[in-house]
């Protein structure tokens, strides 16, 4: 077989390797082609469409309550605060608005959801760099949140748990009791979170200064979530335009400098904290009253475009719909923040060896569901 | 200047490591911290969560009778299509004709579980079961009929 | 053995030849059979020490689920590209497993329990190792699949550089010895380990070479070669069935000599734990047997390379190669200075 060619060797003698759809560190069906000049990365080529499944072509033909159902499935590890903007932009469409008991209890689903997310980051970013035993430790804090949402949801990943003016049930009674259990579990496991990967010096190393992006590319790519405030962008959607009661909430938009992989890595885990400083605050003042705020039968937007972001774990979630005055959308876009971020990978993995590579597409956190969708 | 930062580098990274390596060996040493489930073996004290989705049911009672009515609103809220609703004309005792469930067609293949039938029924007739265990050989059974044979609406559903 | 055999057998040649079949029968099968126990130890050290149980379905403990491995890799098929070099291909899996089995041999595994005390041990062991690379480079090449020719790259950089390290640190204990027969450097610890002996640079040294053996049998947090996260398995991505499992076997295999390598010349091989002047102490301790003090410390190293791996994550190509030369090459070169001298004027124990 010869190497020469378009595909394999190119004529500046660069070496090309297609990295997925299959690869250990792509997290899914991502294909990278990658132009490699002994094991450094000259240049990067996503492909997209292994996982598309039309679901805003789908939502075309559901109704407003059914829609929510299938953002689920785009980026399955924050179901929750997705399903929450599908159900926030119906409300915005019917003047309604959820009751602060059903608010309060979205908004600590979504942190407990958001705690979730974020383990199964910090587990997989372990995992990239070769470290296999973070996995576990992570994962046993995440389970035991995945029971919460069972319990009171019904489903651990894809909950479908809100409604358009609601949730669909009341919190169960022991839910109060379990997030305290879990809130003490995690706050006393942090610090080994600290001594198997923060602290360890192979792992700094593998991260400090590596991926660097600067605050003007980070904009320009349209990067959103902790891969932007790494850089130093204000970018959090619960403090610009909150929803669902954030504003009443005391909790400080993690930002950080310096626009290493390091520094995603800071933020994410100073994110973990807030997500349960939000959650202490909520958890024993959640309001009396009804949890749904009774709608109509049959849904039906007014005419008109209506646009909702959300902070999901991994940054601006954005549900776009058209109505033109039917019970299904006539137009829905997701913005969704894995498709932004993967396109600044090319830019930060630059010039950085194939090993820095795991740990870019590690700390940018992708969800390959939810950049194709 | 130079060595004291060499040195310094080293030991710091020593002892970095040396801490992961204690909390494996913690861990290693603590065999009562193991977090495993073993499933199959544990099948009898295994407890799902009350609102656990598993499969869609429809709980008859001793008279084996059920409370769906046949009003196909879990059938228009399903986003797949997973259920399917047969009704037929039944005479009742008095006389009159009324609608009546022939078979409840629930698609396991085709459920997502988005709980939207259970909270679309007006009558409290189907509920979400605990069964998870759902694999089968041939994936015509997962092709269900929820209503019994011979099951009947139960009296005073219909109000 | 050698005079019964002599009863039986007259010829010189035949006699030579028997006694070689048997020896070489018996440690492909005792080398094996420590493979097994060996993948059972990792996965089982593995799921502790990351909260789970580990296999525990196929035998006691989950101890047949190795040889339930073995017998499914047997029976799959063992893929050869189209597009290999199909004689390279194919040899590459038995040179590794040669290379690894031929450094066994002068390994003392008891009191007078040693296949061939060869004069030159240390300096067999490092060249017979050294030549492990060649497998890996001929897999990576051979294959031709560019994810195992980066592995196979990456190895030849990695074994090459840290063999220096390995050396220099196991010259330190041939300086003083003053042999480089793995016996008589056995011998010289009958009143104490090097590792006590020796003061802080023997210490260093044993520092230096588990971490550059780790680095030398590939296995993390050094596993550039294989890399599953990087390169999806590296040199041995397009091996399957039982020329997979060759490469399986001789990692163990060389995870085993190095661990062996390293008890017998740091830890006094066979040698039972003397101090000093605690008379009874050291009486009770003779009465443990010899192959049971060889194996518990090469056991205990293992366990230490073992852990190493389930701890740390992998290390980036040119760390590796800055810990090598900026941090310890300088420093075992330093550690020879000081243990030459030691040996000149006589300051250990």
């Amino acid at each position: 077989m010869t190497l020469l060619g378009e595909n394999h060797i190119t004529e500046e003698g660069q070496f090309v390797i297609n990295m997925g759809p299959q690869h250990p560190a792509t997290h899914g069906v991502l294909h990278l082609k990658i132009w490699l000049d002994g094991e450094t990365i000259k240049k990067i080529e996503p492909h997209l469409g292994y996982i598309h499944r039309s679901i805003e072509k789908m939502c075309e033909s559901l109704t407003y309550r059914q829609y929510i159902y299938t953002t689920s499935r785009m980026d399955y590890l924050s179901a929750h605060m997705n399903n929450q903007a599908c159900a926030l932009a119906v409300e915005k469409g019917l003047q309604i608005e959820a009751s602060p008991r059903a608010q309060a209890i979205r908004v600590i689903l979504a942190e407990l959801t958001r705690l979730a997310s974020h383990q199964l980051w910090w587990a997989a970013t372990g995992l990239d760099l070769g470290g296999v035993t973070p996995f576990f430790y992570a994962f046993r804090e995440r389970e035991a949140i995945n029971n919460i949402l069972e319990e009171t949801c019904g489903t651990r990943l894809t909950q479908n748990f809100v409604v358009p003016g609601g949730i669909m049930y009341d919190i169960h009674p022991n839910f109060q009791n379990h997030v305290k259990q879990v809130i003490k579990q995690i706050k006393d496991n942090f610090h080994e979170y600290d001594e198997i990967l923060t602290g360890n010096v192979i792992f700094q190393n593998r991260l400090q200064g590596v991926g660097y992006i600067s605050k003007e590319d980070a904009i320009s790519y349209g990067c959103t979530g902790p891969t932007a405030r790494a850089s130093g962008v204000s970018c959090d959607i619960r403090k610009q335009f909150p929803y669902d009661g954030y504003d009443k909430i005391q909790f400080d938009e993690i930002i950080a400098t310096g626009g290493d992989c390091w520094a995603r890595y800071e933020v994410r885990m100073a994110e973990m904290l807030q997500s349960v400083h939000i959650i202490e605050q909520l958890i024993d003042n959640i309001p009396e009253g009804d949890f749904q705020t009774k709608t109509k039968a049959v849904l039906k937007l007014p005419k008109g475009e209506f646009y909702q972001r959300v902070e999901t774990a991994r940054g601006e979630l954005g549900v776009y719909l058209v109505s033109d005055g039917a019970a299904t959308p006539y137009r829905c876009k997701f913005r969704s923040p894995g498709f932004s971020n993967l396109s600044a990978i090319p830019h930060m993995a630059k010039e950085a060896k194939i090993g820095d590579l795991m740990a870019i597409m590690a700390t940018v956190d992708l969800v390959i569901p939810d950049i194709d969708r | 200047m130079f060595l004291k930062d060499y040195f310094g580098t080293i030991f710091k990274s020593v002892k970095s490591l040396l801490t992961g390596m204690k909390l494996t060996g913690y861990y290693f040493t603590h065999l009562k911290e193991i977090v495993t489930e073993e499933y199959p073996d544990n099948r009898a004290t295994l407890k799902m969560a009350d609102r656990f989705r598993g499969e869609v049911i429809m709980p008859h009672n001793d008279n084996n009778e059920h409370r769906c009515t046949g009003c196909q609103a879990c059938e228009l809220a399903c986003p797949n299509g997973t259920i399917k609703i047969i009704t037929k004309q039944e005479t009742l005792p008095d006389g009159k004709k009324k609608k009546r469930i022939d078979t409840f067609v629930y698609r396991l293949d085709m459920c997502t579980f988005c709980n939207l039938c259970i909270v679309a029924c007006p009558s409290d007739a189907i509920v979400m079961g605990h069964k998870f265990e759902h694999s089968v050989y041939d994936k015509k059974q997962l092709k269900k009929i929820l209503n019994n044979p011979d099951s009947k609406l139960m009296e005073g559903v219909e109000e | 053995m050698h005079l019964w055999l002599r009863a039986a057998i007259s010829s010189d040649l035949l006699l030579l030849v028997t006694e070689m079949v048997i020896i070489g029968v018996s440690l492909i099968v005792f080398l094996v059979l420590l493979c097994f126990f060996l993948g059972w130890m990792e996965r089982k050290v593995a799921a502790f020490m990351e909260i789970r149980l580990g296999p525990n379905r196929v035998g006691p403990m989950g101890s047949m689920q190795i040889v339930a491995d073995t017998v499914k890799l047997l029976f799959k098929e063992g893929l050869t590209p189209n597009a290999s070099d199909k004689f390279l291909f194919n040899l590459a899996p038995g040179i590794m497993v040669v290379t690894s089995m031929l450094a066994v041999a002068p390994i003392a595994f008891a009191k007078n329990f040693q296949i061939w005390d060869v004069n030159i041990g240390v300096l067999y062991v490092s060249s017979i190792s050294s030549m492990a690379v060649i497998g890996i480079l001929m897999a990576g090449w051979s294959s031709s699949n560019k994810y195992s020719l980066i592995g196979a790259m990456r190895s030849g950089a990695q074994i090459v550089s840290y063999e220096l390290s390995i050396g220099l640190s196991l010259i330190s204990i041939v300086i003083l010895s003053g042999s480089l027969q793995l016996s008589e450097i056995v011998e010289s610890q009958a009143n104490g380990w090097w590792l006590f002996k020796g003061h802080i640079p023997v210490i260093i040294s044993f520092v230096i070479f588990v971490i550059a053996s780790t680095a030398e049998i590939n296995r993390a947090p050094f596993d550039l070669t294989e890399a599953e996260q990087e390169l999806t398995g590296g040199f041995h991505t397009e091996y399957s069935g039982m020329k997979f499992a060759m490469f399986l076997l001789s990692e163990y295999i060389n995870l085993f000599i190095v661990s062996a390598i390293a008890a017998t010349i740091f830890l006094g091989g066979w040698m039972p734990l003397h101090i000093g002047t605690w008379a009874s102490f050291n009486h009770i301790m003779d009465f443990i047997p010899s192959s049971i003090w060889f194996l518990g410390k090469t056991f205990f190293i293992i366990f230490i390379i073992m852990q190493f791996r389930w701890t740390f994550p992998r290390l980036r190509i040119d760390q590796l190669l800055n810990l090598e030369w900026k941090y310890l090459l300088p420093i075992s070169m330093v550690n020879i200075i000081i243990v030459t001298a030691m040996a000149i004027f006589g300051w250990h124990f």
